[in-house]
C-alpha cells in the first residue's frame, strides 16, 4: 500500500488549530487576518501573535503548519500580498499555499528555499499546469480543484512529479474554483477579491411565520421551511424559478465525503488529503478531524477489511451542510 | 473519541417556556453579562471584535426555558439592558441544550444553524463577529469559567 496522505486540517482560530493537532492532523493550513486569503471573514484567522503561538504549538507536537495566501492581489496593493509571503516565509511555515502566477513568480524568486504549494484556487486541473507550476516556480504540491474523476486524478499523479493533495470532506460549491464570479454577481466582492464569497455584510436572515427567507445585497436566494435544513447564504445554493420550476438550479446544499472510496484514494498515490472548513468552529475541526483520522488509522491497519464504520458517517452527516454528503465529482460516471 | 460527558440533544417540557416567560429576565441578563466582563478583564477577548460591538444591543433567548437576555457593549463593559424598545442589532434563538452545546464547544454554531437549533436574527456581520470572537477564546486556561469543558 502507499503511504497514508497527510491529513489537512482547516484552523481559523488558535483553538480550531489545537483542535485540528490534538484530534490526529498532520498538517494545518491557516490565514493572515486580511484579504490575502479566500476566508477574510469578521473576526477570523490569526495575528501575528497568534499565529507565532499556532506555529509553535503545532510543530511542538510534530504537526506542519501550511499557510494560505490564496487569493489574487488587487490593483495597485501588490505590495501587501508580497509582504504577506515575506511574512509568512519569516514565520517559518512548511508551506505557503499560492494561487496567483505573479506572487508564485515572487515567493520562488525572492524566497527560494521556501516550500510551495499550488492553491485549489490556481484551478489547476491537469498534469501539464500542475508541471508547469512546477518548472516555473518549484511547486512541490497542487491542490486539485474538486472537479475531476476518481481515474482523472490518477491521471495526474502518473504524470507529474508534483505532490496531488484532494479534499476529502466539506461543504461544496459549484466547484469552479478560482474562476467563481457568482458573489460578485450579486455584491460586487468575491472570494478572488476580498477574500470571502457572499460576505456576511450582504447576508440577511429573515424570519417568517413558518418559513426563513435567505437575502444576500437584496436578492431573495431562498426560503426554508421551519423543519428544513439550511445552507450557506450563496447564489449557488439558492432555489430559483427556472421555465416556471423551482429547485436548487446550481447545487443543492451539500458535502464532500469520500470514507467510502478511501482505499482508492490511497492506492491511486495521493500526497494529502484536505478538510474544507476554516469558517467553522473548533468542534467541527474536532469532529471532523477525528473521524478521518479513525478511517485512516482503520486502512492503515488492515486495508482488506477498511469498511466505513457507522458512527464515522452519523459524526460527518451531522456537520455537512445540507445534512447530505456525496462523492461529488470522484466516482462520475462521465468526464 | 472522547472521554469527557457528552450533552444531548434535549427539549424542555413546554410547560417550562410558559412558566419562564413569566419570570422575571434579570437575572438571566445579570449572569450573562458578569460572566462577559469576567472574559474582557482576563483579556480574552481581542481588541478589534470588541470595537465592532460598541453601542450594539443583543438578545439571546432561550425557547425552551422561556428566558431571555439583552445587553450591549459600550465604555469597555457589557451591561444588561433591562427595557429596550429598540429592535436588537443581533439577536440568537435556541434551546438551552444547543447553547449548551456550543458553550461546551460540543457542536459548532453552523452545525445547528443548518439543522434549524439556531436561529440568528439581526446583522449577520456582528452574528460572525461574535461567533468568531467566541470560537478564538482560547479556553483551556481557564477551566473555572467552563464547567463544560470536555478533555
Amino acid at each position: 500500500m502507499n503511504a497514508l496522505p497527510d491529513l489537512v486540517c482547516p484552523a481559523g482560530s488558535l483553538p480550531a488549530l489545537k483542535a485540528a493537532v490534538d484530534n490526529g492532523a498532520d498538517a494545518v493550513y491557516l490565514g493572515f487576518k486580511n484579504d490575502t486569503n479566500a476566508r477574510n471573514f469578521a473576526g477570523l484567522n490569526f495575528d501575528p501573535k497568534t499565529m507565532a503561538e499556532g506555529i509553535r504549538y503545532a510543530h511542538g507536537k510534530g504537526c506542519e503548519v501550511l499557510l494560505a495566501i490564496n487569493t489574487f492581489p488587487q490593483a495597485g496593493r501588490v505590495a501587501d500580498w508580497q509582504r504577506a509571503v515575506d511574512g509568512a516565509a519569516d514565520l517559518g511555515v512548511d508551506a505557503i499555499i499560492l494561487a496567483d502566477i505573479g506572487l508564485l513568480d515572487y515567493a520562488s524568486r525572492r524566497h527560494p528555499n521556501q516550500r510551495l504549494h499550488l492553491s485549489v484556487q490556481g484551478s489547476a486541473t491537469s498534469y501539464e499546469a500542475i508541471n508547469f507550476a512546477h518548472r516555473e516556480f518549484g511547486v512541490r504540491r497542487a491542490v486539485l480543484p474538486r472537479v475531476l474523476t476518481l481515474a482523472q486524478v490518477e491521471h495526474v499523479i502518473k504524470n507529474t512529479p508534483v505532490e496531488i493533495e484532494v479534499f476529502g470532506f466539506g461543504s461544496l460549491c459549484v466547484m469552479n474554483e478560482g474562476r467563481c464570479w457568482l458573489s460578485s454577481y450579486a455584491c460586487g466582492e468575491s472570494p478572488n477579491t476580498v477574500g470571502a464569497c457572499s460576505p456576511a455584510k450582504y447576508v440577511k436572515w429573515d424570519k417568517q411565520p413558518g418559513a426563513m427567507e435567505t437575502r444576500l445585497n437584496g436578492i431573495l436566494i431562498d426560503r426554508f421551511g421551519d423543519a428544513e435544513p439550511a445552507g450557506y447564504p450563496t447564489l449557488c445554493k439558492g432555489r430559483f424559478e427556472v421555465q416556471g420550476e423551482m429547485y436548487y438550479a446550481l447545487e443543492e446544499p451539500t458535502s464532500l465525503n469520500v470514507l467510502a472510496i478511501l482505499p482508492e484514494i490511497v492506492k491511486i498515490g495521493v500526497r494529502a488529503i484536505k478538510v474544507e472548513g476554516r469558517q467553522r468552529s473548533p468542534a467541527y475541526v474536532t469532529q471532523v478531524t477525528r473521524t478521518l483520522r479513525a478511517a485512516l488509522s482503520a486502512l492503515a491497519n488492515d486495508k482488506e477489511r477498511y469498511h466505513v464504520k457507522p458512527n464515522w458517517q452519523a459524526e460527518l452527516a451531522k456537520v455537512s451542510e445540507g445534512n447530505q454528503a456525496t462523492l461529488g465529482a470522484y466516482n462520475r460516471p462521465w468526464r | 473519541m472522547s472521554q469527557g460527558f457528552t450533552i444531548p440533544r434535549f427539549q424542555l417540557p413546554g410547560f417550562i417556556a410558559h412558566i419562564g416567560a413569566r419570570l422575571p429576565q434579570w437575572p438571566h441578563a445579570l449572569v450573562l453579562v458578569t460572566g462577559l466582563n469576567a472574559a474582557l478583564k482576563m483579556k480574552l477577548l481581542p481588541e478589534d471584535s470588541l470595537s465592532a460591538l460598541d453601542g450594539k444591543l443583543f438578545r439571546i433567548r432561550v425557547n425552551d426555558t422561556g428566558g431571555e437576555a439583552s445587553f450591549t457593549y459600550y465604555g469597555g463593559l457589557f451591561r444588561p439592558v433591562f427595557r429596550s424598545d429598540r429592535t436588537p442589532d443581533l439577536a440568537f434563538a435556541a434551546n438551552l441544550s444547543a447553547y449548551l452545546q456550543l458553550l461546551a464547544r460540543q457542536e459548532d454554531p453552523d452545525t445547528l444553524f443548518f439543522n434549524r437549533e439556531l436561529s440568528i436574527e439581526g446583522d449577520t456581520e456582528l452574528g460572525l463577529v461574535v461567533k468568531n470572537m467566541l470560537d478564538a477564546i482560547d479556553w483551556p486556561k481557564v477551566p473555572a469559567l467552563l464547567p463544560f469543558q470536555r478533555p
